[in-house]
């Protein structure tokens, strides 16, 4: 009898869903549009750099630097005099700007070190800090391969050989896909079972709910089930139809574990979303306390930036946090190809999340509820 | 004049002056709804016209109509001399208009008060502020409301609602007044003391004409001229006193009834009450000393009554005298403060399920699910109530044939009239078949056939199946149905007896007037200082030189726009956890975002798979530990244990020395070092690379220096690198002001989206739609708060970012905020985009974060230039405010540039502005569709 509340009460939560054309609207713009275009618009960290070069020395060598800046990495680099340089790069038209100095190949040849300047616009960020490495590393290579051509020089005696496991070619569009799928999980869940619930509130069917024989375990499990099986669903869709068909992102790990890991993770924000729903008096507030909530849980997850470089009161917080251990079951599952034994510690933390949330939400439930009227 | 086939048109014809609303042929349909049926009426002027009819015959659509509120879909409608379909004629006399829409304080904005309500109407029509205030003293004074006029709307009590509502439309003199069901959900005492204001009005401005929708016949007794309406057609028209006449009956119920087609009076019989057997004296219901206090405020104050099995018990009060509580406690919703109440002799828990099954319950706002259809509605009940599966199809066609539900069953709840969604009310509530009944108002607004016919089946209920019935009315008629009823008021019952008994005890005919004579001995204080005849006609008249201009401005005006403006701010105020969010929410946001995304990358963990195990390797190991970028891990021992560890995401970085590294590094034999990168993030992975590379080569040089003792810059060249505008290349110092934008977007936007569309979903958007104010006045008076609340938030960030993130501020701070001045004003321009587009407030949240959040973490600059992304993210950057923004904020930050040096930037924030603005206000529609 409860099992069949819990399923009738679901199938109505699917049937308001489906009456809702802009909510069903947006949850196919957030697992389709959403997630291509946030995969292919965040481009390689190193893309289309805009770069100007001052060449003060005119020598084949110096051409031969220019020459070696071209898309995709950089845009085709644009020569520059020294006075322009400043006001460029300050009105942000270039990240970098390149100076070589007259003299520089003589200088170079004669054994002498000329200096080569190299201007970063750090407030670029990541553009900024990888490309200076990278412009580093061109340079050198560039004029030592140059140099050869005139004299002699020493073989490194040890070489490095680095590569990158998982994604080889370190392809920013697959990060870009799933991290855009997991953070569209999040606050689907988050916004279905939490705006439903304020505007069940609103119209006074919850009230009316609570004084049928149904408890409000049976109300908020209802919910669950429904509101996670809607974004599981759309979600496996993405995973299959968007992000390995449509963007050809190989997925290392298994997709039913995935989809399992999902569901944990959908029953801890689903938890949440009612948590919150019973927490914000009105639509309004939900959408401020929806911003508070959703904003860290994406940012701080570890899904934009590495974890490990964040503070440790940071991380300590973000540890009772769903997406925390969401994005790292994901990127294991998803980018390394790890099975069970390697995400079960996270499987078990989402669960215990839930289970917290969902616990907290049961015992206000009532009582929060009953006083809006 | 009406429909041909309608016989007693003549008695009509008593129309001298030109008519007040002249309708021709008018149609109007929801979808597949037709509301109205090819209307053709006029309706005389300088009277007191009574639309009468149940709900959902189209009263409400007509005055939508009339009132220019709803474009008019077919058919002619001229009001005041001017045909309605022209904007310019609505524009014009809609000041000569007021129009009061159905439902309780359905235009108020419960968080204002009663004064700052009319105040608003007040500046919307353009009146000065001493005009104002007299014509406020006024209206209060001759309503009564002068004791509360600091009182929030909201807290009024239903009778003080319409009160209030009949003044704000009552502050520019119209010439036209709509009243539509002023009256329902509304007590007796309120409810005659609101006929007589209007009686008083209209002697005071007898050139007025007055439309009056209502479902109350006894009411429609004191109005000059009837329509009477159904289906979506008239049936007849005429003064009260003709209608009885044709219709030959004592009351006008009785002459609506008559008026009504054959086949809908076909099931309609007077109500027979058969006595009620007492035997045994069975307690259904018992209450001792119930209480219930919110805060300081008591609701119900020590409430006792016990209701015999199968009795019909009434509960009669005004709108907040605690009549909802005391239900909701018996129910269990509520816990009481003091005092016990027993179901069946059962003390009443919430977690008892059994209990609930014995009891239906219907409550005053509709608990109906208005995504599901009245077909999926009552199976939905009927399963949660546990009722077999297999007698469910029998007990749903059960109740849809006696509630008249038949030909809806795939209509959605809120498509139907009031009253057919009442009657799914209370069919949802009786589909279990319940021992108990608790009603909470569950007849008002239903017209008198379906709720005789609802009586009937009460009473049989009670009767027959000896089911207990509690219910709450408004309806004297019905509280005289009732075994017993219990007056209460202010959360005291004040007198508990049989109906009979009650108007002996006062000595009345009628049990209303015993009631008003009860209300009026426990509220002396409530009751409304009438102003005597005299007094109320001269205030009321209001002197000449008030009647001259009364629509000063028919183009732009400023005093409507901050009208709008301080309302939105009041109502900010009054909502001090939406404020607080709204303010402090940014800030919150700012530190998180600061602190948690920091860009440095550093502790990145990594192992070694050492087979060399030499001084010469560990010191390779040492190389790399020794640096703040990587913090070591445990060994790796085997390629398996490397590869789970990299799987699970413990180590980014894998470091193979292979054997005999020392011995082929002495001996100068090629020797590579294998360096595995998780290249789950690639710009993780990409940053750990440059640092291997780079510890490397340190090595090298380390190891060369040591050997040989050479120099340690054995380079070819040295690449000077500056870091300029954040030498020390902290993210923080690039990251604060970036966050900046992103805030001044998201948080803005939403705000504005949700106070529109809040107004949509709630009802008080009709007030654009029949007052003189234009959709630009509308859109920037309600961005204006907004606006500025955004500046406030700009300054405590800036704040923030220098004092607390310790980001210096290099440039010129005006420029900036005049920069700021711009982008909150697109941002704000943003959320009312949105606006125009979503009707609930859900999509408007969930919309607004994705069209915002999106495009400005990802496209407009914030990690990568503009200039470096591809297609759809590149146009999207391209024209997104925030991508300029972000130039001046970086520019004035960072950068120490002023004004000259930005201007290019400034050009698409100010063209944005107006473009945004043109775009909402070309979107925002002045009438419903």
């Amino acid at each position: 009898m409860r099992i069949d509340n819990i399923r009738q009460l679901g199938i109505k939560e699917l049937r308001s869903l489906t009456r809702d054309p802009i909510m069903m609207g947006l949850i196919l713009f957030a697992f389709t549009v959403a997630i291509y275009s946030g995969a292919t618009a965040i481009p390689e960290s190193l893309n289309k750099a805009p770069i100007s070069i001052v060449d003060e020395d005119q020598s084949p060598l110096s051409a031969r630097i220019v020459d070696t800046f071209y898309p995709p990495h950089f845009l085709p680099p644009v020569m520059i005099t020294q006075a322009e340089m400043d006001t460029r790069m300050d009105a942000g038209l270039d990240t970098f700007a390149l100076n070589i100095p007259p003299g520089f190949q003589r200088d170079l040849l004669a054994g002498r070190q000329p200096t080569i300047q190299l201007n970063v616009d750090a407030t670029r960020m990541s553009q900024a800090f990888s490309g200076s490495g990278y412009i580093q590393s061109m340079l050198s290579s560039e004029v030592a391969e140059f140099v050869q051509r005139y004299r002699e020089t020493a073989a490194s005696p040890v070489d490095l050989e680095l590569r990158a496991r998982f994604n080889p070619s370190l392809t920013q569009t697959w990060f870009g896909a799933l991290m855009e799928l997991i953070n569209n999980i999040t606050m689907l869940a988050i916004v279905l079972t939490g705006a439903a619930l304020i505007r069940e509130r609103e119209h006074g069917t919850i009230e009316h709910l609570l004084v049928m024989p149904v408890t409000p375990f049976e109300i908020m499990t209802s919910k669950v089930w429904s509101m996670g099986l809607v974004v599981l669903v759309a979600s496996a869709f993405a995973l299959v139809f968007v992000v390995q068909g449509l963007l050809a992102v190989p997925i290392e790990g298994s997709l039913a574990l995935f989809l399992v890991g999902t569901a944990l993770h959908l029953f801890a924000t689903t938890s949440m979303g009612i948590f919150l729903g019973t927490i914000a008096r009105s639509m309004p507030q939900f959408g401020l306390l929806l911003m508070l909530v959703l904003l860290p849980l994406e940012m701080l997850s570890g899904g934009v930036t590495p974890r490990e470089s964040m503070p440790a009161f940071v991380q300590a917080v973000m540890q009772v946090a769903p997406t925390t251990h969401f994005v790292s079951l994901a990127q294991a599952i998803l980018c390394r190809g790890a099975g069970l034994d390697v995400v079960w510690p996270q499987c078990i933390t989402l669960t215990l999340i839930g289970a917290a949330f969902f616990g907290i939400t049961l015992l206000r439930f009532r009582k929060t509820i009953g006083m809006m009227g | 004049m009406i429909n041909a086939e309608s016989a007693p048109q003549s008695i009509a014809a008593t129309v001298k002056t030109p008519p007040v609303a002249s309708l021709h042929d008018v149609s109007l349909r929801y979808g597949k709804t037709l509301a109205l049926d090819a209307i053709t009426l006029d309706l005389p002027a300088r009277q007191m016209v009574g639309l009468i009819g149940p709900d959902g015959v189209g009263k409400s659509s007509l005055f939508a109509l009339i009132a220019g509120a709803r474009v008019i879909q077919t058919g002619q409608i001229k009001v005041l001399a001017g045909n309605m379909a022209e904007a310019r004629h609505r524009k014009s006399i809609c000041p000569r208009i007021a129009y009061m829409p159905q439902g309780l304080g359905k235009n108020l904005y419960a968080t204002l008060s009663v004064f700052e309500n009319i105040d608003f109407f007040g500046r919307l029509f353009s009146q000065d502020s001493g005009e104002r205030q007299r014509r406020i003293e006024d209206l209060l004074l001759s309503t009564g409301l002068s004791p509360f006029r600091d009182r929030q709307a909201g807290k009024l009590s239903g009778g003080m609602k319409q009160k209030l509502g009949l003044c704000c439309a009552l502050i520019h003199d119209p010439d036209l007044l709509i009243l539509d069901e002023p009256t329902t959900g509304v007590d007796p005492l309120s409810r005659r003391q609101f006929w007589e204001l209007i009686e008083r009005i209209r002697t005071g401005q007898p050139g007025m004409s007055v439309l009056v929708a209502t479902a109350y016949m006894e009411e429609a007794a004191r109005f000059d001229w009837l329509v009477a309406m159904d289906g979506g057609r008239v049936l007849t028209t005429g003064t009260p006193d003709q209608l009885l006449e044709y219709t030959a009956s004592d009351t006008l119920e009785a002459a609506f009834i008559a008026l009504l087609p054959e086949e809908k009076r076909a099931g309609h019989r007077a109500i027979h009450i058969p006595p009620r057997e007492t035997d045994g004296e069975e307690i259904a219901i018992e209450a001792k000393d119930l209480t219930m206090r919110f805060g300081d405020f008591t609701a119900v104050d020590r409430v006792s009554f016990r209701i015999a099995r199968g009795e019909i018990f009434g509960f009669l009060g005004s709108n907040g005298c605690g009549k909802t509580t005391t239900m909701k406690m018996l129910t269990g919703l509520l816990t009481a403060s003091e005092g016990e109440a027993w179901l069946f002799g059962q003390t009443i828990n919430p977690k008892d399920l059994d209990i609930r099954r014995r009891v239906g319950y219907m409550t005053q706002s509709f608990s109906l699910y208005s995504e599901l259809s009245v077909e999926q509605n009552l199976i939905l009940h009927a399963r949660l109530f546990s009722v077999p599966a297999e007698q469910i199809p029998d007990r749903v066609d059960e109740m849809a044939r006696r509630f008249g539900l038949t030909e809806i069953m795939a209509a959605l709840p809120d498509s139907l009239p009031l009253g057919q969604r009442q009657r799914l009310s209370l069919a949802v509530a009786m589909i279990h078949q319940p021992e108990m009944l608790i009603l909470d108002e569950p007849t008002s607004g239903v017209d008198p056939i379906a709720r005789d016919a609802f009586w009937q089946m009460l009473i049989d209920l009670a009767r027959h199946d000896r089911v207990t019935i509690f219910i709450s009315t408004h309806f004297m008629n019905e509280a005289e149905r009732c075994d017993r009823i219990s007056l209460m008021h202010a959360g005291q019952v004040l007198v508990s007896d049989t109906p009979a008994a009650l108007m002996q005890k006062r000595g009345t005919t009628t049990l209303g007037e015993a009631f008003i004579g009860y209300l009026e001995d426990a509220a002396p204080e409530d009751k409304t200082p009438e102003p005597s005849m005299n007094s109320a006609s001269e205030e009321l008249s209001l002197p000449a030189h008030a009647k001259t201009a009364p629509y000063k401005k028919i183009g732009f005006d400023l005093r409507r726009l901050f009208s709008y403006s301080r309302r939105e701010a009041l109502e900010l105020q009054r909502d001090p956890i939406r404020a607080t969010l709204a303010l402090l929410g940014s800030v919150i946001l700012m530190f998180i975002m600061g602190y948690g995304i920091t860009l440095d990358v550093e502790d990145l963990s990594f192992a070694v798979l050492d087979r060399d195990q030499t001084s010469t390797s560990r010191d390779y190991t040492l190389n790399l530990a020794g640096s703040r970028y990587f913090s070591q891990h445990a060994p790796i021992t085997d390629y398996a244990a490397l590869d789970r560890r990299m799987r699970a995401g413990e180590i980014s970085l894998a470091l193979e020395i292979p054997p005999g590294f020392a011995r082929d590094l002495g001996r100068g034999t090629p020797v590579a070092i294998g360096a595995w990168i998780d290249g789950a993030m690639p710009q993780r992975a990409e940053t750990i690379q440059g640092y291997v590379r780079g510890m490397h080569a340190h090595w090298l040089a380390e190891m060369a220096a040591r050997k040989l003792g050479q120099s340690r810059s054995a380079g070819l060249i040295t690449i000077e690198t500056r870091f300029r505008y954040n030498p020390d290349v902290k993210s923080l110092v690039a990251m604060v002001p970036a966050v900046i934008p992103l805030l001044l977007l998201m948080i803005p936007a939403m705000l504005t989206a949700l106070s529109v569309v809040r107004e949509k979903e709630l009802g008080s958007i009709v007030n654009l739609y029949v007052t003189p104010v234009t959709r630009v006045e509308f859109l920037l008076g309600k961005q204006l708060p907004y606006i500025g609340l955004a500046m406030v938030n700009f300054l405590f960030m800036a704040l923030l970012a220098v004092t607390v993130f310790g980001v210096p501020m290099k440039g010129n701070f005006f420029t900036l905020s005049v920069a700021a001045l711009l982008y909150v004003t697109s941002a704000t321009a943003m959320g009312l985009l949105f606006s125009t587009f979503v009707r609930s407030q859900i999509a408007a949240i969930f919309g607004t974060a994705v069209l915002t959040m999106l495009p400005a973490v990802q496209f407009c600059g914030m990690t990568s230039p503009v200039s470096a992304l591809e297609g759809l993210g590149r146009i999207i950057g391209k024209v997104y405010p925030t991508t300029y923004f972000l130039v001046i904020v970086r520019g004035t930050f960072s950068k120490g540039l002023g004004f000259a040096e930005l201007q290019a930037s400034f050009i698409p924030l100010i063209l944005a502005v107006p473009l945004l603005t043109g775009l909402c206000v070309l979107l925002l529609r002045k009438q419903e569709r």
